[in-house]
């Protein structure tokens, strides 16, 4: 199996009896292989139902998906969901098997034998960031962090091209549901395989998606682009709210002080400082703080790297 | 050994002549019957309600109130009979004694749910109004938890009556002398009398279901928990 | 009255006379252990066996059927509208109206048994089915299980804590009402505390004994039945 998918919809339409307006509209997308890709809307929008798509969960009534070229509709459905990992917000353990059995569902499904199970689930274990303990434990006595990463992991177990998350962290505190943001980016840039992700929050698409599909109500595609673009060139109105009025902002939120040609050092002494991890953003926020008109931007090590003007800020939105 | 009556559909319709026949002898039985049931209903209720209510105000006990429930099942009504025979002899004490120990089974154990599972809101909001214990017992758990003692009371006169017959052995009279005795009253007079004790369980069931649409109130109408 | 099993003995299991048994004392452990094993051992095993016996076939359809109403939920409500009408039938007239038609013997004692334990089975194995979080069936189907998989590794394990409650109750239930099928002739322990009611003086302690033994057997498979959940059941 390869290790990532092209996943590509072709006009997919899906209406549900007894109402006239179509779930999904024509939805026409085309997700390269090993992209995080985000769906997001306001609810009614069909991103769900977009997803469940993807599995046959929900038939659809006219279109196609393909997954590298191949029809959806070629397989049994029961064999097309053994090969994509699907991770859904209340997690779905089985309560009745310990994290390592939930694990090996799917492998064992496949017949592997009893020594590859073991030894993937320990590599998923540490992968997801939990303890090679924890496999002999029962989801009851998780948290519900340690649950969504469990259902992280049994997604993955069989190596899936595809992997489809519905909301995952919707019922989490804010506290770990960001941290858990921050583990599915680092994994993702680690184990590269296209991710259709599900989300409400608009904020959780632009961290984590390579490229965002913003869905309108009726299942319509508003726009399909990176975060970066659609925070620079929202295609219409609903977009423009959709994203929020702080949309500059938010472009600054996604560029570090790594990657920002600074200016060279002036007079550094009574310039508030910032370290070069940090977004322009908080830059910018710290400015208006103390009134200053620039920054100086400092290494871990303490080491001065240069200073960053106000207005700098001002010529990234333009690009 | 009784020849029996072998059965076919015939029989059946036969029960039913029984009564059409005898309908004053039945009636009379089926009234000492009801005597035999009400009795030992009023006694059981009126140990258990009490007990039942205090318990569940107090939130304490659940083991011995869901206990009884369950003890109430196991054990077996001859059993009971039997035992008080040997204490109270034979008559109608004894088995008034021993059906009034199955009834306080469903009274308690729904008596104890309808006032403990009262809403813990309702009854914080009447504390906090200044209500005294008893207050609020009668002006607001007691009416809330009505529902599912009303239900507690037609289970448990359900099960006293459907149990009653097997008194007869112990001279408890009613119905059960005709359902044990089929040597004098033939299949027929068995099946008859088996007729009426079915007739009557659903008479006192739906007696009580119209007493009880009738004395609680439309707001507290709940989901029934109650056993069975 | 029902048909004895043979003729009557004016002292039924009195034996030789102990100064405890002929004045009938409160409880006579001479006596207990003169006839355990010609009175209260065989009637012990006959109604542990009809017990077991009932239960297991009153198991094994309401299981069917429990499986039926899962997959269609349609046949539910006639199912349980059903059981509740057989709830109602007393377990004297039931045996009464069945000795019509098999006569004094096994069938006409089991079919009642097997109907109670069934009426109280059906409920619980499908609540336990329904008490499936649909987010686990949600996650099991995305994940590529079959219907069958998700049912017999999924749902049914999940469903074994309300299936075992059930039982519970049905063979306590089923050992009490089994006392009464000793109307119908010489069977269990019913029958022996029949037999001691129904002397001119009733004689306690066989009354005394055979009831604790009803009361024992009942217990013994209920701390059968919580073990075995212990066993099977360790994830709460």
């Amino acid at each position: 199996m390869p290790s990532a998918a092209e996943i590509v919809f072709d006009r997919v339409t899906k209406r549900y009896a007894g109402r006239e307006a179509a779930a999904l509209q024509e939805l026409t997308l085309e997700i390269p292989a090993g992209t995080f890709c985000v769906l997001v809307g306001p609810s009614g929008g069909g991103k769900t139902t977009a997803l469940k798509l993807v599995n046959r969960l929900i038939p659809f009534d006219e279109g196609d998906i393909r997954i590298d070229g191949r029809s959806i509709t070629e397989l049994p459905a029961v064999e097309l969901r053994r090969g994509i990992g699907y991770v859904i917000q209340q997690a779905g353990l089985f309560p009745h098997m310990t994290v390592g059995e939930n694990i090996e569902t799917v492998p064992r499904l496949l017949g592997w034998e009893r020594e590859r199970r073991r030894a993937r689930t320990g590599e998923l274990l540490a992968l997801v960031g939990l303890e090679a303990t924890d496999a002999k434990r029962y989801p009851a006595q998780l948290s519900g962090g340690q649950r969504q990463r469990v259902g992280l992991a049994r997604a993955l177990a069989a190596d899936p091209p595809l992997l489809l998350m519905d909301e995952p962290f919707g019922a989490l505190d804010p506290i770990t549901r960001h941290r858990l943001q921050l583990e599915v980016r680092r994994l993702h840039r680690e184990v590269t395989k296209t991710v259709i992700f599900v989300t409400h929050d608009v904020d959780e698409a632009i961290l984590m998606g390579d490229r965002i599909a913003i869905l309108r109500e009726g299942g319509v595609l508003a726009q399909y682009d990176t975060p970066d673009a659609v925070l620079a060139r929202p295609a219409d109105d609903f977009v423009a709210r959709f994203i929020g009025e702080d949309r500059a902002l938010r472009r600054l939120a996604l560029r570090t002080l790594l990657d920002v040609p600074l200016d060279p050092l002036g007079r550094r002494d009574e310039l508030p400082q910032v370290s070069d991890h940090s977004t322009v953003r908080n830059a910018v926020s710290l400015m208006l703080e103390t009134g200053a008109d620039r920054v100086l931007v400092v290494g871990d090590d303490g080491g001065a790297r240069g200073e960053l003007p106000l207005e700098r800020a001002t010529e990234l939105l333009r690009s | 050994m009784i020849l029996l009556d072998t059965a076919n559909a015939h029989t059946f319709l036969e029960g039913f002549r029984f009564i059409g026949d005898h309908p004053g002898f039945l009636a009379h039985k089926a009234l000492e019957q009801l005597e035999l049931s009400g009795a030992a209903l009023g006694i059981g209720a009126a140990v258990a309600l009490p007990v039942g209510v205090a318990l569940g105000h107090l939130h304490r006990g659940s083991t011995v109130a869901i206990g009884a429930s369950i003890v109430g099942r196991a054990l077996p009504s001859i059993l009971l009979i039997a035992i008080f025979l040997t204490i109270l002899g034979i008559g109608f004490v004894n088995n008034m004694v021993a059906l009034a120990v199955l009834a306080t089974g469903p009274v308690l154990t729904n008596a104890y749910a309808g006032v403990d599972g009262v809403d813990r809101d309702v009854t914080d909001a009447a504390r906090g109004m200044g209500m005294s214990r008893l207050q609020m017992l009668a002006r607001v758990e007691l009416p809330l938890a009505l529902p599912l003692l009303f239900t507690g009371i037609r289970v448990a006169a359900v099960t006293v009556v459907a149990t009653a017959p097997i008194a007869a052995i112990a001279g408890g009279g009613g119905l059960g002398d005709v359902i044990v005795n089929q040597a004098s009253y033939r299949l027929q007079g068995v099946l008859g009398a088996c007729y009426c004790v079915m007739a009557l369980s659903a008479g006192v069931w739906l007696a009580l279901l119209a007493l009880q649409r009738f004395v609680t109130s439309e707001g507290t109408t709940r989901r029934v928990a109650g056993t069975t | 009255m029902i048909a004895a099993g043979g003729p009557e003995p004016v002292i039924p299991n009195f034996g030789h006379g102990s100064a405890c048994v002929t004045g009938n004392h409160l409880f006579c452990w001479s006596w207990v252990r003169e006839h355990w094993s010609d009175t209260l051992e065989p009637h012990l095993v006959q109604h542990a066996e009809l017990t077991v016996i009932a239960v297991a076939i009153g198991f094994a359809i309401a299981f069917a059927l429990a499986l039926a109403s899962h997959r269609v939920r349609a046949l539910d409500q006639p199912i349980a509208i059903v059981a509740g009408l057989i709830y109602t039938i007393p377990s004297l007239v039931a045996f009464q109206i069945l000795i019509a038609f098999s006569g004094l013997s096994n069938t006409t004692v089991l079919v009642p048994l097997i109907g109670y334990s069934l009426v109280i089975l059906y409920p619980n194995i499908v609540a336990g089915l329904r008490s499936v979080p649909p987010g686990v069936l949600e996650a099991a189907r995305g994940m590529g299980l079959e219907r069958r998989q998700v049912l017999w590794r999924v749902e049914l394990p999940l469903a074994l804590p309300a299936i075992i409650a059930g039982l519970r109750i049905a063979v306590v239930s089923t050992v009490a009402i089994a006392t009464v099928a000793s109307l119908v002739g010489d069977r269990g322990l019913g029958y022996p505390i029949f037999l001691a009611m129904r002397l001119p003086t009733p004689f306690k302690t066989e009354i005394y004994s055979a009831g604790a033994l009803v009361v024992a057997l009942a217990l013994a498979f209920d701390l059968l039945l919580v073990a075995t959940r212990r066993a099977l059941v360790r994830w709460t």
